[in-house]
């Protein structure tokens, strides 16, 4: 009975594609909490806020074909519209009672501003800090993909737009010191509506809020991935004119998929704003925003699963190396990125799929004894030449070369151009 | 401007890159359920007029009317969605899609991008994918990878994509371009079932295909219309036989 279930549930699984899936929230939500201290597992946490980034650039990059090179001024945004929530929390008039102006945020004190900016009152009010962390930076990824978009602007143009964005958000942020906090940012976040979150047991309890939202995030993914829009996507990465004259207006596709990927990287703003207690300019700048791109790059960036194992592994490296050779890591880092983008354009996932899966299927299929060893020979039907019909003209060659899902493009696809019964 | 009953009006039709006039001050009119056929040297201007007419190039100066509605300022999508499809000159498939799924993503519905969110395959669609693929012959191979098809197969797809889309409009760029005498039949055979309740433009080289299947033909030259008539009329006029054996 239970057997029975159990193998119910595998075909459902299977089925689904969610292998990966599952196995990475095994990991996450059972394997990491059980084997980490608190310490390691917040770390984790941080990196796992990158990685909502990382499957963003899946989607827009990977499938969408828009390489955004500006992630973090969405993370950013996300991250900052939480903290102002948080900084507005923790100045209370009470705390802030030493201050010249009690009851604003220390930062907006010490640069002699004697009453809060309109612009952050709304602020004080969760569910609007909330709205605001996904409203606004989506809503600037629509304005900036739009006008480019319907304008044809695409590719490294694109790309290069996105880095000004960031450099201009940045310069911003920096100068605005009385209103933003500048260099150091808004820091010395306490509580969320009383919730103390810097005690340990918060830092668990955000863990597995990440993990959770990150898991969903993932899921609602694949479900676009399935959808008509996924296969549109990846239609218009090979064909952009043919899905164009069959009458869908490209631009806003692209537009949507920048869009999501602003949406997810948002929540991951906030998300680490919440874990880490702080939020600066130095998350919104050119290098963080290339650095996102190299976590997809390393994991796949046609695998939402495969982003976040490559936000992990090149943030664990990054930890493990910067502590040992700081003076090293952005050279080995520039070397990661264009070793793996030169090698395996697929990332981890792709190595995975080409490599170690084919690998390991063979290492069972030795276990087990092959009942037929020979392969069953392709069906090659020969059509009676002398009745011509199209059907027999246009007899596939390889009947069972059949794959039903959308493949990444490798190049590795045979050609087949003969044509049977053309014995005339 | 004229108001008519032609499916298609172009009229002083223009465009010029740098100063060459691909398509010069053109004339031409399609009726409804016609099949026309346009020939012409390389470099004519037959592509670039399909171009114009699609929206993929805009005018310089000129009109193309379709069913009386005006084309030249209308974005692609739109002019596709009044009813013109087009096939372009090489196969212009999705290569990594399955067949089935290419025929699928042509279906007009959904075409938003939240429309196309919740797109469902239901068996209408599924039923017309079928439909469709009989008719271009390869309903045996609607699970194969579309790149693994035949060169002939693949033009054949092409136009199975646009018939999905049941244009009223149908512009075909060289459908036979490097197709066997055998798929060159089947094909003109597909081509006279499918123009029966749609209009038509063909542009083709091959004088036996054109023969076979044009209601009227139009010769192009230098981005003008050297003549236009009957398969018979046009073969034996002196301007078109002067362009053909000058080149
Ligand atoms: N975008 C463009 N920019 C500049 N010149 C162009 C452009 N498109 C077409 N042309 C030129 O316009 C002329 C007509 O080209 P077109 O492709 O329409 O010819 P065609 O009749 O389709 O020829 P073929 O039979 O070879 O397909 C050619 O001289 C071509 O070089
Ligand atoms: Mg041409």
């Amino acid at each position: 009975m239970i057997s029975k279930l159990l193998s119910s549930l595998k075909t459902w699984i299977d089925q689904r594609g969610l292998n990966g899936f599952i196995i990475l929230a095994i990991l996450l939500a059972v394997v990491f909490p059980l084997a980490m201290d608190s310490f390691r597992l917040n770390l984790v946490g941080k990196y796992l806020t990158y990685g909502f980034v990382a499957i963003g650039l899946v989607m827009a990059w990977g499938y969408g074909g828009v390489l955004s090179l500006g992630q973090g001024v969405f993370f950013g945004l996300g991250g900052y519209a939480m903290a102002m929530f948080l900084k507005l929390e923790a100045s209370d008039p009470i705390s802030t009672k030493i201050q010249s102006t009690p009851g604003i945020p220390d930062f907006m004190d010490w640069n002699q501003i004697t009453a809060l900016p309109i612009w952050w009152e709304p602020f004080r009010h969760l569910p609007f800090a909330l709205l605001a962390v996904l409203v606004v930076p989506t809503l600037l990824a629509f304005i900036i993909s739009f006008a480019m978009f319907k304008r044809r602007v695409g590719g490294v143009y694109f790309a290069i737009i996105t880095q000004a964005v960031a450099l201009i958000l940045t310069v911003l942020i920096i100068g605005q010191q009385g209103y933003t906090g500048g260099v150091n940012g808004i820091t010395d976040l306490k509580t969320m509506l009383g919730w103390d979150t810097r005690t340990n047991s918060a830092k668990y309890i955000l863990y597995f809020v990440t993990v959770a939202l990150l898991l969903a995030s993932i899921y609602g993914c694949q479900w676009i991935q399935k959808s008509k829009l996924g296969t549109l996507l990846l239609a218009m990465r090979d064909k952009e004119d043919r899905v164009r004259f069959s009458g869908y207006d490209v631009a806003m596709f692209k537009v949507f998929a920048f869009c999501l990927a602003a949406f997810l990287s948002a929540i991951g703003g906030a998300l680490f704003t919440l874990q880490v207690g702080f939020m600066s300019a130095s998350f919104v700048g050119i290098v963080p925003s290339i650095e996102m791109v190299i976590f997809a790059a390393v994991g796949g960036r046609m695998s939402l699963v495969g982003a976040v194992y490559g936000t992990l592994l090149v943030n664990f490296g990054k930890t493990y190396f910067s502590e040992s050779f700081p003076d090293l890591w952005l050279f080995l880092m520039a070397a990661l990125f264009i070793g793996v983008v030169m090698a395996f354009p697929d990332g981890l996932a792709g190595l995975w799929e080409s490599h170690i899966k084919g690998w390991l299927a063979r290492g069972r299929a030795a276990l087990r004894k092959p009942k037929n060893p020979d392969a069953p020979p392709s069906q090659i039907v020969q059509p009676d030449a002398d009745v011509m019909t199209m059907q027999e003209i246009g007899s596939p060659p390889l009947a069972r070369s059949a794959s039903g899902s959308p493949r990444v493009p490798s190049g590795a696809g045979m050609q087949v151009s003969g044509i049977q019964g053309q014995s005339a | 401007m004229s108001n008519t009953d032609f499916v298609l009006a172009v009229e002083d039709l223009t465009v010029s890159f740098d100063g060459f006039k691909a398509i010069d001050a053109l004339n031409l009119y399609v009726n409804q359920g016609e099949l026309r056929v346009i020939i012409g040297p390389n470099g004519a201007g037959k592509t670039t007029l399909l171009d114009l007419i699609c929206g993929k190039t805009r005018a310089s100066s000129g009109s193309i009317k379709f069913k009386n509605h005006e084309m030249t300022k209308l974005a692609e999508h739109k002019i596709v969605r009044s009813g013109i499809g087009r096939k372009f000159q090489t196969p212009s498939i999705y290569e990594n899609l399955s067949v089935f799924k290419n025929l699928e993503v042509s279906f007009p519905r959904g075409r938003g991008v939240f429309g196309a969110l919740a797109f469902k395959c239901s068996d209408d669609v599924k039923e017309r994918v079928q439909s469709v693929a009989t008719e271009i012959g390869l309903e045996g191979s609607l699970d194969m990878e579309a790149g693994l098809l035949s060169h002939g197969q693949k033009q054949w797809l092409e136009i199975g994509m646009l018939l999905m889309q049941d244009p009223e409009l149908l512009m075909l760029d060289e459908p036979i371009a490097g197709m066997s005498a055998r798929e060159r039949e089947v094909t003109a055979d597909l081509l006279k079932r499918i123009c029966k309740n749609r209009s038509m433009i063909v542009i083709e080289h091959d004088m036996a295909f054109v023969a076979q299947i044009a209601d009227k033909v139009t010769v192009m030259h230098q981005g003008k219309i050297l003549a236009e008539g009957s398969m018979d009329k046009v073969q034996n006029d002196p301007k078109v036989i002067d362009v053909y054996l000058g080149h």
